[in-house]
């Protein structure tokens, strides 16, 4: 499939799929962008986050602080201590993320914005215990390595990860016919079932049933997680199988185990409802919050004949005529804007990376919050709001607006004069009322604050 | 009708021979006149409410045996309220209001809403307060809205929605601002007019900009005296301190303090009540968050809250049984709180269904008795005399209002 070379532009390339321009630098071909997204992910490598494993041990290690803390002076000091490197953990799992957007180009900038994309898609929050240090690797763990490969794959490693079995309760669900259910008459948890048809696969109002919501609930009974935060199967909790979901039985071998959930995980990757649903999601995402039919049904298509491979999806979004419709396009998510302002600001990645927490808390995620984007703390399993009239209120544009005007002057002591500022941000989608506008501005904070606030600068 | 900007307000009370001169700028003075005495707080409790144990049928002999776990009626902490009901511990902060006739319920509650039980289609419906079926669909405007667009006089002052989310319930076609605590936005008139500028053909950017202006001003006054840095600092701020001031309190306190002023109308929301798991310890969270609210509009309300009532609604309620991790899954009926001098509290309203055999909600549910939004209805009409034919055909399309439960003194 060929891309549009009659109304493709760079410029779009890097401000709809990617995450802005940076002044000096090229913008990139937009025929490149499948093949740069297909590509060697260098960007984990050079800002790599703690693993999962780390943030376990550190997790495990702050559990034991808290129990001993009554101990002594000095033990109460370092679960304290502890407790604040945490807060600081999270902010710099910020820093990187940023500093992965801010330096990426061309593909690899669309790999970012896909990251964040299947980040929100499958939402997890860390509430308790060692959960709220291990967000960030849960992402480069289930999301980053399948943004260009299979649904399947990354519904699996998402939906299997301990985080989301905790987030979603599912370590606490019981069959009732199972050995445990029998013994302590305990029962199911539907959650994660119930997320997991309505949000991350099917859709909601797609046409299952409250039905087929318990018996994905059975079918997930026996999933949980070790003390050491690893994924455990336990056949003890599992109802009984086998279990019918829109028609089709799974599960019901003699003794259960995982495979039958991802048997069931694989079958609904490639369900006709859930390749419309996510690729109305995705042209939503990067096209415009009511998406043209058509190009969802393209998608959707490509979804179903190539089972489900992602690059392939994207590829035919990227291949619509409308994708490269210039003017106003979707209003960029709090993190997009923050991180493609740090690039119109030309602020070097690695500076970004190795910001001090104060640093990160101020300029990003204190804002980021104001904004409605508070880091890592979405409302609930479905993310982050998503239609342009839910991110631009009279508080959250303040907040924008706020950022605009204030924090470049924090990033840079000598700033830009806004004149060229507005070409480097924007370069042939800067409209000219709003490069009078920075040019007449009465301060060179003020004239950036104007292009950083401007419609242009805060949709994609 | 395209929408008047805060330049056609200037222009138009320039017009009308309002001394605009005094203030160059729209000032709350000039359109001060507040259309009803009366104020009317909307909380929305996100994650759906578990009625049951909020407001616990304890003398209901089925409730026991479907929470062998739970902490049920007045043995094991709740406040017996009538020998039938009793109220969760969370909320003994309230029961001085309960005391006073000020705090009152009505139970096995719903919106038209069945059998998806989805939250994020649950709440849309809520505020949206529109008829079974019409889920999923992309609602234009919220029921709080279409109560403002009947009340005469109403300007953009009468309606406010608190907190960053958005309300749908106050979006629409008449008047109404979204804004936080600890927000702010701080421009020279210079600056201001070029962003106008900048925003005119985006009428989502350019109207929102407009309301922020517009608000912002009415609480901090107009800048233009003070220098670029005190601006610069002022955001700074206002950036740090917003995403601080987001509790239920916060956002109670700054709620009361318009109510108090020239907003009428009131609306936030409450999260925390999708209790799957461990429900013990996070209802008791999330009813000490209600309660605080609560309280906190009460002290901040002073002599108002005489004239106030507060609902506090949530999108559907929560399996009868316990589920195998100590907590609840999604349901049908719940409950309805209301608060406030106005009503006529002291009383659990509604038909108990019973939660025998046969009496649930697809054999897991609390069967509602009565649509929550007929209650919303009554206390509207009582509030500020918003007439029938409003609230069965504009304001709640297609609800039956039913007899008058007497909601108000």
């Amino acid at each position: 499939m060929g891309l549009h070379t009659m109304t493709a532009s760079p410029t779009l390339a890097a401000i709809r799929f990617g995450t802005g321009l940076r002044p000096g630098q090229n913008a990139p071909d937009p025929g490149a962008l499948l093949t740069g997204l297909g590509g060697a992910d260098t960007l984990q490598q050079r800002y790599p986050q703690d693993s999962y494993a780390t943030r376990i041990a550190l997790g495990r290690e702050l559990t034991r602080l808290n129990r001993s803390r009554r101990d002594s002076d000095e033990a109460d000091a370092a679960f304290l201590e502890a407790r604040r490197q945490l807060s600081r953990d999270v902010l710099r799992q910020l820093a990187i993320t940023l500093a992965r957007g801010v330096a990426a180009e061309g593909g690899a900038a669309l790999r970012e914005r896909l990251v964040w994309f299947w980040a929100d898609h499958f939402t997890t929050v860390g509430g308790r215990s060692y959960m709220r240090g291990s967000i960030a690797a849960y992402v480069d763990d289930t999301i980053r390595p399948h943004v260009a490969g299979r649904f399947s794959d990354m519904l699996e490693a998402a939906i299997l990860h301990p985080i989301m079995v905790l987030y979603l309760d599912q370590e606490r669900s019981y069959g009732p016919n199972s050995i445990t259910g029998q013994r302590r008459g305990a029962s199911l948890n539907e959650n994660l079932a119930r997320e997991l048809l309505e949000l991350h696969t099917l859709g909601v109002g797609s046409g299952y049933t409250q039905d087929d919501v318990r018996q994905m609930a059975e079918l997930l009974t026996g999933i949980g997680v070790t003390g050491e935060g690893e994924l455990a199967f336990r056949p003890n909790n599992a109802e009984p199988g086998p279990e019918v979901i829109l028609g089709h039985s799974f599960g019901g071998a003699p003794v259960a185990d995982l495979s039958e959930i991802r048997a069931a995980l694989r079958a609904l990757s490639l369900r006709p409802e859930t390749a419309r649903h996510i690729s109305g999601k995705l042209a939503d995402y990067f096209l415009s919050d009511t998406p043209d039919p058509d190009v969802v049904a393209d998608m959707a298509a490509v979804w179903m004949d190539t089972g489900g491979d992602l690059a392939q999806v994207i590829g035919a979004m990227l291949a619509q005529p409308s994708a490269w419709a210039p003017g106003p396009g979707r209003v960029k998510r709090p993190l997009h804007f923050i991180a493609s302002g740090l690039r119109a600001l030309d602020i070097p990645a690695d500076r970004i990376a190795s910001a001090s927490a104060n640093a990160v808390n101020r300029i990003a995620s204190l804002p980021m919050a104001a904004m409605g984007q508070a880091w890592q703390q979405a409302a609930g399993p479905d993310g982050y709001f998503d239609d342009d009239r839910e991110w631009i209120r009279p508080q959250s544009l303040a907040a924008r607006i706020g950022w605009a005007m204030v924090a470049p002057a924090e990033l840079r002591p000598r700033l830009p004069d806004p004149r060229v500022f507005v070409q480097g941000a924007l370069s042939d989608a800067a409209p000219p009322d709003l490069i009078r506008a920075a040019a007449r501005a009465e301060t060179r904070a003020e004239g950036i604050g104007l292009v950083l606030a401007s419609p242009e600068f805060q949709r994609s | 009708m395209p929408r008047l900007t805060r330049r056609d307000l200037i222009l138009r009370a320039s017009a009308l021979g309002c001394s605009a001169a005094a203030s160059p700028l729209l000032t709350p003075v000039a359109f001060a006149s507040a259309p009803t005495d009366n104020r009317l707080v909307v909380i929305i409790l996100r994650g759906a409410m578990d009625g049951l144990d909020v407001v616990q049928p304890y003398g209901d002999p089925g409730l026991r045996v479907a929470r062998p776990d739970f902490a049920i009626g007045p043995d094991a902490g709740a406040t017996d309220l009538d020998g039938f009901f009793a109220l969760h511990a969370g909320m003994e902060a309230l029961l001085p209001l309960w005391q006073a006739g000020e705090l009152g319920f009505a139970h096995a509650v719903s919106t038209p809403y069945r059998n998806q039980r989805s939250h994020f289609d649950g709440q849309d419906l809520l505020e949206a307060g529109t008829a079974a079926g019409t889920e999923g669909g992309s609602h234009e405007d919220g029921w709080l809205n279409r109560l403002v667009q009947t009340i005469p006089g109403a300007t953009r002052e009468t309606a406010l929605a608190v907190g960053r989310e958005d309300a749908l319930i106050l979006r629409g076609a008449a008047p109404s601002v979204a804004w936080s605590p600890a927000s702010r936005l701080a421009l020279s008139p210079a600056t201001s007019d070029l962003l106008s500028m900048v925003y005119h053909d985006d009428p989502l950017f350019l109207d929102v900009f407009d309301d922020a202006e517009f608000y912002s001003g009415l609480l901090h006054g107009e800048f233009g005296d003070g220098g670029a840095e005190d601006m610069a600092g002022a955001m700074a701020d206002s950036l740090r301190d917003a995403p601080r001031s987001v509790s239920a309190q916060s956002l109670a306190s700054f709620a009361a303090e318009r109510l108090r002023a020239d907003a009428r109308i009131a609306s936030f929301s409450i999260g925390g009540w999708d209790t799957h798991r461990g429900q013990t310890n996070g209802m008791r969270r999330a009813l000490r968050n209600l309660s605080g609210a609560i309280a906190e509009l009460r002290q901040g309300l002073g002599a108002d809250w005489d004239r106030t009532a507060v609902l506090a609604m949530t999108e559907f309620g929560r399996t009868v049984r316990q589920n195998g991790s100590g907590g609840t899954d999604h349901g049908t009926g719940s409950a309805l709180i209301m608060a406030g001098g106005a009503v006529r509290g002291g009383r659990v309203l509604g038909d108990w269904p019973g939660l025998g055999e046969g009496a649930l909600f697809a054999d897991r549910d609390l069967m509602p008795t009565r649509d929550v939004r007929a209650y919303a209805a009554w206390a509207m009409a009582g509030l500020f005399g918003t007439d029938r034919a409003a609230l069965e055909s504009h304001i709640f399309p297609t609800l039956d209002l039913g007899p008058d439960p007497g909601l108000l003194r």
